[in-house]
């Protein structure tokens, strides 16, 4: 009974908790982050040095007025922002962010489940996304968030099929579709996989950057081209959602790219026994180390590129990204057959 | 007993969903009801251990399928409003006289079923051995090669008919 | 409370199957008919996964991989003829899709 229910809902609660004030914290530092990079201070008024101001801006999202424009679809406006962040939730519930560890005396396992089609529930869950933007485009009724959604998300589907492709070498890599599978075959390799297949991180991460309309890919959300992109006429809380839902994108690519390629909750060089004094250090904190380097990516190539034009994306996409991920699993394919 | 109370839930969604998709008068609403009817029949795999079927369905079917069909609805009411002109009376005839069919045919199912003595089958009681990815990939990759590589070749041709029918210019 | 027998999801699938053939029959506009074929389609596949499992045979799931192919093969050259034609004709009801030749 305690094994199989209260456990469980003891770990959904508190990831989403730490997930959800991840999240708001994340805004906060990448508008220091960029501040820094163009030589000046980001938010510094709210509490010292700024730290309060995610809880001033979740406080003015709750408390804006919630406008529906007049002839949109009521249902399918309210529905899409949670079909945009449900799906970003829930990809964190087959990612293991540490080992088996006792707490308490009772051996918990860091993961809340482990699904033995874990790499394919999050492909499944993040292609329903999708709906998100589409829906939330749509039902505005009103032309710029139409197109916008339109080309936001044909450039999500687009990179879906590279992101993919990858992932695919990565299960022929670990001979699982298992998360946690995959950070044992890190462990007993005794290297992380980012160093074996070098292309696949690149070709991850760019599309993960793609996939969430991030800088340089952010042409549909940006404010010079389509107004506020597909959420420009949602306010309130509904846009809390939409808010939410891109920069918790970003975190399960970073989370996802951490688990497959950097060796999830592993430490570096996870077998040489010369290096013990790094096991003091527990396996989450690894975990939350290296997921923070990827944002800091993620942020820092936000600080820094230009934007691409939308046919530079898509042939970027389709032309690049997708042989170079086919030639990738052919490669890998070919090299365990005959290694 | 919790597994009599899944089924009975996930069936009457995804009957539900189905009802509402064919019975809705905006065509949006009819995709978005039939992404969640596609939701509850993956969740009906899960429960049935095709665990692999079961995300495959999320990710191709409610995830790309759909998708392709919301946009070709925006695409395609982007000018017009939903259809306005049919005759209501001789359509729901047709449809009461298929429902009237429907409840003779799960009638017919239900009364063969309760006669025939129940298999609830002692086959099921044993697990199969493997994983289930491994067992469909081990069949996809033998036995089933063939329909396999067929299947690459048609979706090959699918994509190259869609892209050429789309096309504006050619 | 009665097992959960194959009897079942018979019912159930075929519920769900003539659900779609009504929905064919019945609506007339072209994409609700062709996600009413992709009703049909499904219904088939949960009898495949369940006698997959009722008989402890990974054939039908097999089966049921390739249907869901073949359905998206499907769906991406039907909506491209529905395009196709949308473009020339501006209608999406099958009433007015009468013409072979225009």
């Amino acid at each position: 009974m305690i094994d199989t229910a209260v456990i469980p809902l003891l770990k959904i609660v508190i990831l989403l908790a730490g997930l959800l004030a991840f999240v708001a914290y994340l805004v906060l530092v990448e508008r220091k982050v960029v501040a820094w990079v163009q030589v000046r201070l980001g938010p510094m008024r709210v509490g010292p040095h700024g730290v309060l101001q995610p809880v001033a801006d979740v406080l003015k999202l709750f408390l804006k007025e919630d406008i529906t424009p007049r002839r949109a679809d009521r249902w399918i406006f309210t529905l899409a922002p949670i079909l945009a962040l449900v799906p970003a939730l829930i990809v964190f519930a087959v990612i293991p962010f540490g080992p088996e560890t006792r707490i308490f005396g009772r051996p918990v396992a860091l993961h809340i489940a482990d699904v033995n089609v874990g790499l394919l529930y999050i492909v499944a869950v993040g292609s329903i996304g999708v709906y998100g933007l589409i829906l939330g485009g749509y039902s505005s009724n009103s032309k710029y968030p139409l197109l916008a959604s339109l080309r936001a998300s044909a450039q999500l589907i687009s990179y879906e099929v590279a992101v993919t492709m990858t992932l695919v070498s990565m299960i022929l890599m670990a001979g699982s579709l298992s998360m946690v599978q995959i950070v044992e075959a890190q462990r007993s390799a005794g290297v992380w996989f980012a160093f074996v297949q070098p292309v696949a991180l690149l070709i991850y991460f760019v599309g993960g950057l793609a996939e969430t309309n991030r800088a340089p890919f952010d042409l549909p959300e940006a404010e010079q081209e389509l107004v506020g992109g597909f959420h420009t006429e949602y306010s309130g809380m509904r846009f809390a959602f939409f808010f939410l839902a891109e920069y918790a994108n970003m975190i399960v690519i970073s989370a996802v790219a951490t688990t497959l390629f950097l060796g999830g909750w592993l430490r570096p060089f996870p077998n040489v026994e010369a290096l013990w004094l790094l096991d003091l250090v527990p396996g989450w904190i690894w975990f939350l180390l290296k997921t923070f380097a990827l944002l800091f990516l993620f942020l820092w190539i936000r600080a820094t590129l230009p934007r691409y034009r939308y046919d530079q994306l898509m042939r970027l996409g389709w032309k690049v990204l997708i042989p170079l991920a086919i030639a990738n699993v052919i490669v890998t394919g070919t090299a365990k057959v005959f290694l | 007993m919790a597994d009599a109370t899944v089924f009975y839930t996930l069936a009457a969604a995804i009957v539900g969903f189905a009802v509402l998709v064919i019975s809705a008068r905006n065509t949006v609403h009819s995709v978005i009801f039939l992404v969640l009817n596609f939701l509850c029949v993956a969740a009906l795999y899960v429960v049935l251990h095709a665990e692999f079927l079961a995300v495959i369905q999320v990710l191709v079917y409610a995830g790309g399928i759909v998708v392709l069909y919301l946009f070709v609805v925006m695409l395609v009411n982007l000018k017009r409003p939903p259809e306005t002109h049919q005759d209501p009376r001789r359509r729901s005839r047709l449809g009461l006289v298929m429902a009237g069919l429907l409840l003779a045919q799960l009638a017919a199912i239900g009364g063969y079923s309760v006669t025939t003595a129940g298999s609830a089958s002692a086959a099921r009681a044993t697990e199969a051995a493997g994983g289930n990815v491994e067992q469909i990939g081990w069949l996809l990759y033998t036995d089933y090669l063939i329909p396999f590589e067929v299947a690459s070749m048609l979706l090959l041709v699918a994509m190259i008919g869609a892209i050429i029918l789309a096309k504006r210019e050619l | 409370m009665i097992p959960i027998t194959p009897s079942h999801y018979l019912v159930l699938s075929a519920a769900l199957f003539m659900i779609g053939v009504i929905g064919v029959l019945v609506r007339r506009n072209i994409i609700v008919i062709f996600m009413s074929i992709e009703l049909m389609l499904n219904a088939v596949n949960i009898n495949l996964v369940m006698f997959a499992r009722e008989w402890q045979q990974a054939v039908g799931q097999v089966f049921a991989v390739f249907v869901i192919v073949v359905a998206a093969a499907e769906a991406a050259v039907g909506l491209g003829i529905i395009l196709a034609f949308y473009r020339n004709k501006e209608t999406v009801n099958i009433d007015e899709m009468t013409l072979m030749k225009w």
